[in-house]
């Protein structure tokens, strides 16, 4: 009875002074891609952040969490809009989710500096984490630059001399080719930068990076995009003649489809589902246990996002309208990650390990990753010193 | 620049141009014949895509599970046709566009409801997932022979269909004037029916042979419809002949531009810029050559020749 008449002075009170956020909840605003192509990735995180939902009661410092989804469609112009919509008339005290670093891009202003904490869950655009970087805007991901320069010394490593290259021509697949040709010493014997979205058929860029006579090959294709690269490669008859490294291609989205075509392809990453920490394991293994599905990056990310927010929330008991103070928690990076502990840059992006992972298929006949090697050990982004916090 | 790479970019052409032309022509039909703006089209490819996956899974066979998808897609064009666009036919362009953009939009959510967003996968059997020497030096992957086969095949059967048989015959006349043709005691309603089913079968045909090489995913076939349109535009509306050429020259730009542009524009600008701009601007050459060929011949290369 009370719970009703509460209720229902809440939606009077909400209705007179025109819309304003519950100060009983906190309001998390997600956006993520849920339809077209990529919503396996958008499903994924969605999954990663009702599980972390759960596994806080569904609450945070006493506070009921609300989490609203968005879908960006694939599209910087529709993920803007929903953002503004977040912000504007849901009123949101977060701001999370990102797979794509043009749309995040396209939304960055529209958060940052109008109330709201920013926090991606995966892209990791150069500008944002240089000569953008604001107070507000928070990474449990990592700098796109990051995860290719760990390849390219991985490829040092190994001796490989020379080196053809492959991404998508768009914000992110800029970020990872500079990524890697700043670490890899080796002769870049040449490059593609691929229509993004929709390239269908990349056998005139295969049949270059053969007739280059490289040592190796390396590509970046989030989400089905790798498939699709995988496929052609292998029926190119590439396979079995120049060595395919990757950066985000070969995930748990991807391997369900690639199966036996990504078994020993070496990528670098973060994360890996079997890092040895207490709550990578209970994630992994409840995640799996929900959904049959091994957890992606994706969603060790979106996890780590929402676990960021309960430390800052937590910070300040529940009072969301200390933002200097959960300002000041969220930088401690006070959590236990998915990836282990992490710290804070001055640009709000992680200094962290990444690591060198295998796709194997288990004794479960799962195919999944495992970590090979550490190469960096509390990594920093090479754009932290543009950024003048 | 040497001769083998050469040959195989053509080849790779050919290929995608070959793989256009099966959706576009199915289109085209539709189009030219029906007068029926169906942009629900690459829908159809993508439903054939998914049924052909399923298939094979079910059978383990993909030469199986193709041949089944053929009759499959041609129904669900059938289906198609009775339930929601009979009534289109008299309507103007724009309510076509309207109707079959609402179909899109439908098929999408059914395919994510009946198969998950998760996509799927077409395993090839053994015999076409390698290559081989298809002329001296140049290796080539079989199942792209395999496509190229298929679209040759399709064209000369198309032509055989419509120019040398007599339900072709009709076809063409019900073009030209359909109440005449009905007046004749043709049954034009199950005519129609048909040469949807068969523009149905051909887009399911165009997903089967492209799912193994590219992903079998939600919103597939809006990515390559867009090609297909300025495929039948610049090959001229309901012309086969067309199609088929136009879609070879589209292949062959697409490909040699990606594979030899950022090197020319290289020549001329910095490498890095033309690393940058050279992707966009292959994209864009298909549509400026539609553009320079509505500016001289607006009925398109081989309009056909009758209505």
């Amino acid at each position: 009875m009370l719970k009703k008449t509460l209720t229902m002075a809440a939606g009077l009170a909400m209705l007179g002074s025109a819309v304003q956020a519950d100060d009983q909840t906190v309001d998390i605003g997600f956006v993520t891609t849920l339809t077209v192509g990529p919503a396996v990735i958008g499903r994924d995180m969605q999954d990663a952040v009702d599980l972390a939902v759960e596994h806080l009661g569904g609450a945070m410092a006493g506070k009921k969490i609300n989490v609203i989804y968005e879908d960006d469609g694939f599209k910087p112009e529709i993920g803007k809009q929903k953002t503004e919509k977040l912000v504007n008339s849901d009123n949101v005290d977060f701001v999370a989710g990102y797979i794509w670093s043009n749309v995040l891009l396209a939304s960055y202003k529209s958060v940052v500096g109008n109330g709201p904490f920013l926090i991606s869950s995966n892209a990791g655009p150069s500008q944002i984490a240089g000569k953008l970087c604001h107070e507000d805007f928070f990474s449990t991901s990592w700098q796109n630059d990051q995860t290719p320069m760990a390849m390219g010394e991985v490829l040092n490593q190994r001796g490989v001399k020379s080196l053809y290259i492959m991404a998508p021509n768009y914000a992110a697949g800029k970020n990872m080719v500079e990524g890697v040709e700043r670490t890899y010493k080796g002769e870049i014997v040449g490059k593609d930068m691929t229509k993004w979205p929709g390239q269908l058929d990349f056998s005139a860029e295969l049949a270059k990076a053969r007739a280059s006579g490289a040592e190796a090959v390396f590509v970046f294709y989030p989400g089905k995009a790798g498939v699709q690269f995988f496929k052609q490669y292998e029926q190119a008859g590439l396979k079995s003649e120049i060595p395919l490294y990757s950066v985000f291609t070969v995930d748990s989205i991807s391997l369900p489809l690639l199966k036996d075509l990504a078994v020993g392809s070496l990528n670098t990453q973060t994360w890996s589902p079997d890092l040895d920490n207490a709550t990578n394991k209970k994630f992994v293994a409840d995640y799996k246990a929900k959904t049959g599905r091994y957890p992606s990056f994706y969603a060790a990310q979106s996890y780590d996002t929402i676990l960021l927010i309960n430390s800052a929330v937590e910070a300040v008991n529940g009072d969301l309208s200390d933002k200097a103070g959960m300002r000041a928690a969220m930088k401690k990076a006070d959590f236990e990650s998915t990836r282990g502990r992490y710290s804070y840059g001055n640009n709000h992006f992680p200094i962290q390990n990444f690591y060198l992972r295998e796709a194997y298929k288990n004794e479960a006949g799962e195919y999944t990753v495992k970590t090979v090697q550490t190469v960096f050990e509390n990594h920093q982004d090479s754009y932290a010193s543009e950024c003048g916090m | 620049m040497n001769w083998i790479l050469l040959v195989e970019q053509v080849l790779n052409g050919v290929q995608l141009g070959l793989l256009l032309f099966l959706l576009a022509a199915g289109l085209t039909l539709v189009f030219g014949i029906m007068d029926l703006v169906n942009l629900a089209h690459g829908s159809l490819y993508m439903i054939g895509a998914f049924i052909a996956a399923s298939l094979t899974q079910l059978t383990g066979s993909f030469v199986i599970a193709a041949i089944l998808t053929l009759p499959a897609t041609m129904l669900v064009g059938m289906a198609v046709e009775v339930l929601c666009l009979r009534t289109l036919y008299d309507r103007d362009h724009l309510d076509q566009v309207l109707a079959t953009f609402g179909l899109i939009l439908f098929a999408d959510d059914f395919v994510q409801l009946v198969w998950g967003p998760a996509g799927m996968d077409i395993r090839l059997p053994e015999f076409l997932r390698t290559s081989f020497e298809i002329l001296p030096g140049v290796v080539y992957p079989t199942y792209r022979v395999a496509i190229i086969v298929v679209g040759l095949a399709v064209a000369a059967f198309l032509y055989f269909l419509v120019a040398r048989t007599r339900i072709g015959m009709l076809i063409r006349a019900g073009a030209s004037n359909r109440e005449m043709v009905g007046a004749l005691g043709v049954n034009i309603r199950l005519l129609f029916t048909l040469i949807f089913g068969l523009g149905a079968m051909m887009a399911g045909l165009a997903g089967l042979m492209a799912g193994p090489i590219l992903t079998v995913q939600i919103g597939m076939g809006n990515d390559i419809l867009i090609l297909a349109f300025v495929v039948i535009v610049i090959g001229g509306i309901g012309s086969i002949r067309g199609a088929f050429v136009a879609a070879l020259i589209v292949g062959l730009i697409d490909t040699v531009g990606r594979a030899f542009l950022p090197e020319i524009l290289g020549l001329f600008v910095g490498q890095l810029a033309a690393d940058t701009a050279a992707p966009s601007i292959s994209s864009m050459m298909s549509y400026l050559l539609m553009a320079v060929i509505l500016a001289f011949r607006p009925e398109g290369l081989f309009p056909p020749r009758s209505g």
